[in-house]
Formats: C-alpha cells, structure tokens, sequence
C-alpha cells in the first residue's frame, strides 16, 4: 500500500525563553531548539510499520523553510522511500487551510491509500490540516487515532471519542488518519541513520509548482498577534533554596489539609 | 443583530457540559436582538432536543438511526445543508474530541474559515475574532477569520466561557432530514471505555501527579515515595502513559480521568490544557516544574521553581519528619 505521511518542524519550547518578535507575528528563533512535531512521529512510525507488513512505499510530505528538510531526512531514516519539499517564501505565514491546500496540491499525481498526519502541532495547535486535507482529497478521516491497522481495502481505527471513550471504527480506503500520541513507540533515529539518507533526492516544490497563485493563496485565518500570557492570578512562588522552599510549603500542605 | 448556530455535544445519553458554555458565547455574538440556534444530532434525541430548547431559540433536530454513534464524517455531511442555507453569522462547535473529528471536514465542506481552541471570541468589523494559545500555552494568538457572505466556524475551549442558565421550554425544534445521498465511508463497530485500573483516581482526596519531566521511567519511584509519604494516589499527564509507564487508569485530564481531589500536588508537569480540564473542584494545587514559564504556574495556588530531583526527595523527608 502507500502512504503519505505530512509531517512538520516545530520549535521545542519545553524549556525555551519565550521572545515575541518585533512584529508581533512569530518568535525570536535564535536560540530555539527544533525538532520533528511530536505527533507527527506517531504518524512516520505508523507510516513505516504498515509498508513493513503490507509492502508498498511511504513518501514525506512537509510544506516549510529550507530547514524543515531535517524533518524530511529524519522521516527517511525511520523509513519513508521519498520525500517532498514544498518551499516557498509566499508560504511563510500560512494558516491550516492554505497548508492543506499545498498539501493536496502536492500529493496530486501520487496515488494513495492512506493518508497519515499528525493530530496536532505542538506551535500552532490547531490540529486543522488533516481533516481539511481529507476534505479537500475528497477521501474520509478519523481523527485521533489510538490504533491503526489496514485490512484489504479498509482501515481499522481505533480513536478517542467523547467523555474518555475510544470507538473503533472501520474507514473505506483512501482514506486519512490523524495520529494520537501514544499511538505507537516511534523508533530511535540516530545519526548514522540520518547520514545515510543524507544523500537521498527530496523533490522542492514552489508554490507556483503546484498552481498555487493569486486567490489559491489567500488564507482563511489572519493571526493578528502573538501575546505573553497575562500574568492573572498565578501560584506563590515559594523562594529560598530546595530545604526553605520545601518548609514552607510543607507548612502550607498542613493548613490546607494536605498532611 | 446575528444568527448563531451551536452544534451540541452529547455524551452517553445526556448533553455535554459545552452546550450551555457555548450558549453563553452565542448570546454574546448573536447581540440584542440576535438568534441562536442549536443543532443536535443522533439517534432517539427528542429529549435532548427539548432540553436544549430551554435556552436556544430554535433546535435543529437530526433524528436517524444512522447517526447512533457520533461521527464527524456523517455529521458534517448532515449539517453542511443547514449551515448553507442558515445565514449563521457564526457557527460554534466545543473543542472536545467531537468536535475536533467534526470541524475542519466541515469548515470545508461550507466553505467558511475555522478558528480553533478559542478561550474569548468576539466581532472585528463582521469577521469573528478569536484569542487562543499556541506554543503549548506559553503564548496567546489573536485570529481574524476571513469576513465573507457565509459566516465562519469557531471551536471553543471548555470552560472558556459559564454555563448560561437554561429553563424548561421556550425554543421551537425542528426535525431535520438527512440529506439525500448520506453516505458516511467510515463506520462505527464498537465504542470501549479504558480498562479499569487498580485504583480509581476521581475518588483520591489526594494526589501526586507526575508529568513528563520525570525523563524516566526508573525515576518514577521518587514521585511513588512522595505519594506515600503524603497517603496520596499516585496519577500523572499524558505523557507517561504515552509511553508505557503508568497506566491509562492514572492519566488525568480530558482524554483521561476527572479527579475532585482536595490536594493535588503537579511534579514536573507543564500545564497543558488537557490535563488542567480533568482537574475539577478547585483543589489546593501545588506545582513542581523547573520551567517558571509553565502554564502550569498560572494555575497553581502555591508552587516551587526548582529541579524535581532535589525537590521531591526533599519534599517527601520534610513531609515525613512533620507527620512523625
């Protein structure tokens, strides 16, 4: 069978300093860590363990800047057969509906029967592109995706549901998924693994590669700014070194019944 | 002046909390004078309609034993006809799993733009403006939907907005057909709840939870002394059950278990949203996090900046030497 995996970097902020840029658009960058999306690991994985039992070919897919090809190359070395680049510089601020517009743009001509995504993106956190790329693939999605396999011409899927519930749910293929975290175990990359795709061919595609011009360009949603959090009520920072800290906070614990 | 549309959640047999949530955020952009309308979708919803129809002015109705289970293929293909002729100025949908499976197809399919996750919405001239948060909550965006003749769609944060109150009857509801031609390609077989763990976490007075910065799973035992030093249950974030380290049975939040603890003590746990919305009752939380930009400080009643390795061991003899 094959598979089109979408996949995105993100920068890690686990423990990052937050600056917002002048233009209040994006973040100062400099000093940020980057990393393939952690859902979109989940996806790769799953990718790569259903050609590894029904055969076929897994291609990458990622619409971003020159350095979203890492991305790439480390979905190679878990395992996908080809990638594509879509890059182009009247693509930097797209929204998840022009993402997915480049997308299916890009998978055109690609015969598919399934489509994996990430369910969200720890940056934007929209958790968009998937079900608008199914929509506009004109295939069907599940959403969520806790379990994942493919039967003849049918995906089993097992996804998470409302009040903590999972449905299983059978899916006509072609078809799209987007993948849960826990999904699966995404297997080790390490660096030889990255160097020996080093010299695999990833296609670049421009926006005006894929037809996308004038109104096809437009998005749907503006972001109009990036803001720090208001500070709002916020915890009691308990000050002074660990053994301080931890008296008084024990002292709390025992007022509010804690102990 | 607007029209509205809010397409309810349901969970089990009764409404999803959302619904009168959502009401309030509805009455707000619908204006003096505006419409808001509700759309249920099910199998056997009469009641549920009627319920609704104690706060909504007028309930869409869709009926039909082949919208049994909740399926956001089927229901976009319901719904598409009714948001096209509508005249909704806004529809909105609750950020939940419903909700997420359901909208983007949708917002395709009526061709409206979609903001997602909003915690506030509000008008921008005739285009829905959005806050919400990005980065893993570190950073708040404001959107602007594209202004155009169709409206656009919102999904909205649980607990974003209170719970409007709601009466006994008021709105009218109207049975709604499916559309010649439905047909879903995808099909549920079987809905399952998570296995039982061996311990029942939303009943525990008091809780430690443990997040991913435990790095390990080996260093999980400090976080386990800790709990018992303070007689709590042991639970945790997403995360580490993602990886195999505790079970299903012990992750709080949306996708998991709602606690009521009277304590719940956060140990190197960032504060995602998901897991704050299964902590309910207001307890006395204290957050434990080296990161003192966490989310999770925004929430917390009292917490310490430090490194979980030197706090936690520190943490569990202090509590033990007060409770001898």
């Amino acid at each position: 069978m094959d598979i089109i995996v979408c996949i995105k970097r993100v920068p890690n902020l686990a423990e990052a300093e937050i600056e917002i840029a002048k233009d209040g658009r994006r973040l100062v960058a400099d000093d940020l860590d980057w990393d393939v999306n952690e859902w979109d690991d989940f996806a790769i994985e799953a990718a790569v363990r259903l050609k590894e039992a029904h055969g076929g070919t897994v291609t990458a897919i990622t619409v971003g800047d020159e350095e979203a090809e890492e991305a790439l190359r480390r979905a190679l070395a878990m395992g996908a057969d080809a990638a594509i680049h879509v890059r182009d510089e009247l693509l930097a601020g797209a929204d998840p509906w022009l993402t997915a517009v480049a997308l299916q743009r890009a998978i055109h001509g690609h015969p598919f029967d399934l489509v994996l995504c990430g369910a969200i993106a720890s940056d934007g956190a929209s958790g968009h592109v998937g079900g608008m790329l199914a929509a506009l693939l004109g295939v069907p999605c599940v959403a969520l995706a806790t379990g994942l396999e493919v039967r003849g011409r049918t995906a089993l899927v097992r996804h998470e549901v409302e009040g903590g519930l999972e449905r299983e749910v059978e899916m006509a293929l072609p078809g799209l998924v987007t993948a849960q975290s826990g999904l699966n175990e995404p297997r080790y990359v390490s660096i030889r693994g990255i160097r020996k795709v080093a010299d695999m061919e990833i296609a670049v595609k421009t926006a005006a590669d894929l037809g996308l011009a004038g109104k096809a360009m437009e998005c749907r949603v503006r972001l109009e700014g990036l803001s720090l959090p208001p500070a709002g009520k916020g915890a009691e920072i308990l000050g002074g070194d660990v053994d301080t800290a931890v008296a008084t906070l024990v002292a709390r614990l025992h007022e509010k019944g804690g102990l | 002046m607007r029209r509205i549309l809010v397409v309810a959640d349901c969970v089990g047999p009764g409404l999803d909390d959302s619904c009168w949530e959502l009401l309030t955020a509805a009455r707000t952009l619908a204006g003096a004078g505006g419409r808001v309308a509700a759309a249920v979708l099910g199998h056997g919803v009469g009641a549920l309609a009627s319920e609704l129809a104690g706060g909504y002015d007028e309930v869409f109705a869709f009926d039909d034993p082949r919208l049994v289970d909740p399926d956001g293929e089927g229901d976009a293909l319901a719904l598409e006809p009714l948001i096209a002729r509508g005249g909704f100025a806004a529809i909105l949908l609750p950020h939940t799993n419903r909700g997420i499976d359901l909208a983007p197809g949708l917002s395709v399919l009526a061709g409206v733009p979609l903001l997602a996750d909003c915690l506030a919405l509000a008008w921008d001239g005739d285009a829905l403006a959005g806050t919400r948060t990005v980065y893993g909550g570190k950073v708040h965006a404001r959107v602007v939907a594209a202004a155009g003749v169709k409206g656009a769609m919102a999904t909205v944060r649980g607990g974003a907005f209170p719970a409007a109150a709601h009466g006994a009857a008021g709105g009218a509801v109207k049975a709604e057909a499916l559309p010649a031609g439905f047909a879903p390609r995808r099909h549920a077989i079987r809905t399952v709840a998570p296995a039982p763990g061996d311990v029942d976490i939303s009943q525990a007075e008091l809780l430690v939870a443990v997040g991913r910065g435990i790095e390990d799973e080996e260093n999980l035992g400090i976080v386990r002394e800790l709990a018992a030093a303070l007689g709590a249950e042991l639970c945790c974030s997403r995360p580490v059950v993602d990886k195999g380290w505790l079970p299903k049975s012990r992750q709080v939040g949306t996708s998991g278990v709602t606690v009521r603890p009277r304590v719940y003590v956060a140990v190197g746990i960032s504060g995602s949203f998901q897991h704050i919305g299964g902590i309910k009752g207001s307890p006395y939380l204290v957050a434990i996090n080296k990161d003192a930009a966490a989310p999770i400080f925004g929430v917390a009643d009292v917490g310490i900046v430090g490194d979980l390795f030197e706090v936690v061991p520190a943490l569990e003899a202090a509590v033990r030497k007060a409770k001898s």
